[in-house]
């Protein structure tokens, strides 16, 4: 489709059908002049508190992957009394753990010309223009004290022969800085914090509750002062009052049901937190990986990503024609099209995640696709064999080629991998300021959960460095400096906004008991997860969008008459836990399509059909969509409020990226 | 394929349990052994039975949260070709028509919360007893500042790979967590970093191993062989060195 069907102003049709349009973000509370000393000056000017009172402060956190846990430990050392809650049986669990790949810092260690400058541009330019400035330079500056910190706690890096720490390089940037321990980058990062974490159990500073689900938000005056909670084992509803929430619960892939997510991965805190007020940013921005292990059936429960690094060696293809149905050794090279070489000769196999998923989705959707239900690409090793040796390539990528082995049942020397595209990561999620509070006061949101630092596109080994740059180092700082300022007063568990709200969580699951239908909790997600796939995946196009939220709405409706929840609300209920949470992600799901809806541009994990060049890349319109999207809940049944945030650009120029 | 699952009920710790029979006639082979509990899980609810719980957390095998004895097995590897974790094991290491008995990780330390759910909350609290390295955030040193041995870095990292499941203590004859602790005693006294607590962590998290109900090591070796990340067995070696030096020194 041409780009001249765009319309040339915002149009208002679908405010008037879809959302409703706010007064823009006045103050995201940045501090001004040059940017390298913003956040200097922000925790120069932050007020403390003083050591004997922070023992009388109480604080909740929720979430234990990088950033909650190191939030809590490092606030609980500073001497808060601190409440940590997962829904895991471990906060050694958390999702954090299965990141492979690594985490850039702005080290220098191998003088190839990286600095905090150079970091802050390729992350910037990586979102593609779609990050605020000051958060990203913040990010940059702290990067390298995330190493020395975890160094220091005993985080195996891998290391030269001389004893120092080793990086390597990842898409999408021309120096080394990306620090690794093997494939398991984030498990050894996570465990740090954890044990960080569970020292400060042992010191009695922070109280952890394992298997306890955040089901409410507590907001009293204006402000958030606690949560409530069912626990896991005993179905128990209780309230827990604080001075300040922090959210730390990750991503919401797993509204596309698929996903590489874990199975409890849930947007439910955030969302309930929406609900009660806080803005949700960007919601349409997903990345998708892409080499994952294809779908292999009906029954498949989640999808695996095979590292990136994969694509420095194997070679992407498919068979030029969509009738050639022989075993793929035996098709001869005139035979094949190495599609990514082909349109991309300068990045050829190595192109940024969102353009190698688009580039696999149109050659399956031309019909050329391999493996069961023709949704697949080769991903080849023949090449890498031949020329380096099995050996070598064992060496370099083992355990991989056995983790696909043993999913897939193939053997990937002999034959090339299957891979296509996966939801991987949300580059949206609650709305918060320069200090990651969100529009609602003492509500504090890190990591994946907030919106902040990504923009549209997520570098690679950039997740973990946020995870940990939030949870080490900017909530310890911006969270008391929130504490300092405001005297609250203690809230009690008979406060009627406490009992309301323990009330509304109680009704809610008796609901959810009581309807009793004839459709699992599993079929409406797994009906969700294929709406979200086809119309607000890889690429979405008006038609489809407004297609989706029709079929959300209706599927919505059905859900709250037709569930099947089994068993009681006393007891441990895995399909309440996932009732409770789908009936989040299909609210969730229709902002999602929204978002994307009004965005008619192209932006990193963002692919508006309608907003495309001639051959077919990415076509973002700053003019127009250079925001952020911050949206207020509109109640139930009513429009959602879209509030804009400008984004500002004073250090980076903007550019059209190009990978030709 | 076609399966016979003889899977352990128990609705919750006081209840004495049993085992059910449930006939699974049309497994794909390409399934996981948890997306197959997923699939019986959607005809238990539908026929309105009570569907089978069982932890599972990222179905990667890499976050520990899932775990169930198969056929007498903790993660039950079957005939698959590597060490694994009940969620990377596939139906294709079963044979068409085979009885798959399915129990929970059994050890005193570790209560039955219901069906093949279990508590393992005391591994956390052996970490808690000393697992860690005593630093505060913010006032690390510069991080090259410390060089660790290529060799030493890379024996710690491979003890680091623990994934914290239990199936050590559930194989052990003696439900011992000594695979589990020895890997963190081995993690951390390998590094620079780990030196100064390094008599204080060993007999704290011992101390608290002992304390939560573990049982001894008597170097059976029955952990090694199911621990799905390769533990090398050495490490309680290694334990019981740190363990003897802390307590002589300790007597000094």
């Amino acid at each position: 489709m041409s780009t001249e069907t765009m319309p040339d102003t915002h149009s208002s049709i679908d405010a008037d059908d879809y959302f409703v349009l706010g007064d823009p973000i006045a103050d995201t509370a940045a501090p001004a002049g040059p940017i390298k000393d913003r956040w200097s000056k922000r925790r120069f000017d932050a007020h403390l508190v003083n050591p004997a009172n922070r023992r009388k402060i109480k604080i909740i956190i929720v979430g234990t992957g990088l950033a909650g846990g190191a939030a809590a430990a490092t606030l609980g050392e500073a001497g808060y009394q601190v409440e940590s809650f997962c829904y895991q049986d471990s906060p050694r669990r958390a999702h954090s753990i299965a990141a492979q790949g690594g985490i850039n810092a702005a080290k220098n260690y191998k003088n190839d010309g990286d600095s905090i400058d150079r970091l802050f541009y390729d992350t910037v330019k990586g979102g593609d223009y779609r990050a605020r400035e000051s958060n990203v330079y913040r990010l940059a500056e702290v990067s390298a004290n995330i190493i020395d910190q975890c160094v220091a706690q005993g985080v195996p890096f891998a290391r030269e022969y001389g004893g120092l720490l080793d990086t390597r390089s990842f898409g999408g940037v021309q120096v080394q800085r990306t620090f690794y321990a093997r494939g398991q980058t984030g498990q050894q990062l996570l465990i740090g914090a954890y044990q960080a974490l569970q020292r400060q159990v042992n010191a009695g500073t922070v109280r952890m509750h394992t298997r306890h689900d955040m089901l409410e938000l507590i907001v009293v005056d204006g402000r958030a002062r606690g949560i409530v909670t069912r626990d896991l084992i005993t179905g128990e509803v209780e309230a827990w009052t604080a001075d300040v929430v922090i959210l730390a619960t990750g991503g919401y892939g797993n509204v596309f049901f698929l996903s590489t997510n874990a199975m409890g991965s849930n947007v439910t805190a955030g969302w309930r937190a929406h609900r009660k007020g806080a803005y949700f940013g960007n919601p349409c921005y997903t990345q998708i990986h892409p080499t994952c292990i294809p779908v292999s059936g009906d029954y498949q429960s989640k999808l695996t990503l095979m590292s990136e690094s994969l694509r420095n060696d194997g070679r992407i293809w498919v068979p030029k024609s969509g009738e050639d149905k022989r075993d793929p050794r035996d098709i001869p090279e005139e035979d094949r099209d190495y599609y990514l070489e082909r349109r991309y000769p300068a990045f050829g196999n190595l192109v940024p995640r969102d353009i190698a998923s688009r580039a696999a989705k149109y050659v399956c959707d031309e019909g050329r696709g391999v493996g069961p239900g023709g949704l697949g690409v080769y991903l080849d090793f023949a090449d890498a064999i031949n020329r380096l040796g099995r050996k070598a390539v064992e060496a370099k990528y083992g355990n991989l080629f056995d983790m696909y082995a043993q999913i897939t049942g193939e053997n990937p020397y002999e034959t090339p991998m299957r891979i296509y595209p996966a939801v991987h990561y949300t580059m949206g999620g609650l709305w918060v300021d320069y200090d990651l509070q969100s529009s609602i006061p003492g509500l504090f949101v890190g990591g994946e959960a907030n919106f902040s630092d990504h923009g549209a596109n997520r570098l690679g080994a950039s997740a973990l460095m946020q995870g940990l740059a939030d949870g080490y180092f900017v909530l310890p700082a911006t969270v008391p400096d929130y504490l300092a300022e405001h005297k609250l007063a203690p809230v009690p568990l008979d406060h009627p906004d406490v009992l309301e709200a323990v009330q509304s969580v109680k009704d809610r699951i008796d609901l959810l008991l009581s309807i009793q239908g004839h459709r699992t909790v599993d079929s409406f997600h797994k009906e969700l997860g294929h709406i979200m796939w086809e119309y607000c995946g890889m690429e979405r196009t008006e038609s489809g969008l407004k297609k989706a939220i029709a079929e959300i709405r209706r599927l919505k409706a059905e859900f709250w008459s037709d569930v099947l929840v089994t068993g009681k609300g006393l007891e441990l209920n895995q399909a309440l836990e996932r009732a409770n949470r789908v009936a989040d992600f299909i609210e969730l799901g229709e902002l999602m399509c929204i978002d994307a809806l009004e965005r008619r541009e192209s932006a990193g994990g963002h692919f508006r059909g309608e907003s495309q060049t001639e051959d077919g890349e990415a076509l973002r319109h700053d003019d127009e969509y250079a925001y952020v999207a911050a949206w207020e809940w509109g109640g139930d049944g009513g429009r959602p409020i879209l509030h804009k945030e400008d984004l500002v650009y004073e250090y980076v120029e903007m550019k059209q990226r190009s990978y030709k | 394929m076609k399966i016979t699952l003889r899977v352990w009920r128990q609705k919750n710790a006081e209840d004495p349990g049993h085992m059910q029979t449930i006939e699974v006639p049309d497994v794909s082979s390409h399934m996981s052994f948890l997306e197959m509990l997923d699939v019986v899980n959607e005809r238990l609810a539908l026929d309105g039975e009570d569907p089978i719980a069982f932890d599972s957390d990222c179905r990667e095998g890499i976050c520990g949260m899932c775990g169930v004895v198969i056929n007498g097995i903790p993660h039950g590897r079957a005939d698959s070709p590597v060490q694994t974790t009940t969620c990377q094991l596939h139906m294709r290491s079963f044979v068409d028509g085979a009885v798959i008995d399915v129990e929970p990780f059994r050890s005193e330390a570790f209560p039955i919360i219901k069906d093949l759910a279990v508590d393992r909350s005391a591994l956390d609290r052996v970490i808690e007893s000393g697992g860690y390295i005593s630093v505060n955030t913010g006032s690390a040193p510069e991080a090259n500042s410390t060089p660790v041995p290529k060799a030493h870095a890379d024996h710690a990292f491979e003890s680091a790979t623990c994934i914290g499941c239990g199936a050590c203590v559930a194989a052990c004859p003696n439900g011992s967590a000594m695979l589990f602790t020895s890997a963190k005693i081995t993690h951390l006294g390998l590094l620079p970093q780990g030196q100064p607590e390094r008599d204080s962590r060993v007999l704290n998290m011992v101390a608290q191993h002992d304390a939560e109900g573990f049982g001894g090591c008597t170097n059976i070796g029955e952990c090694t062989a199911v621990c799905p990340k390769g533990i090398p067995f050495d490490n309680i070696s290694r334990l019981n060195h740190d363990l003897l030096g802390a307590l002589v020194r300790g007597e000094d």
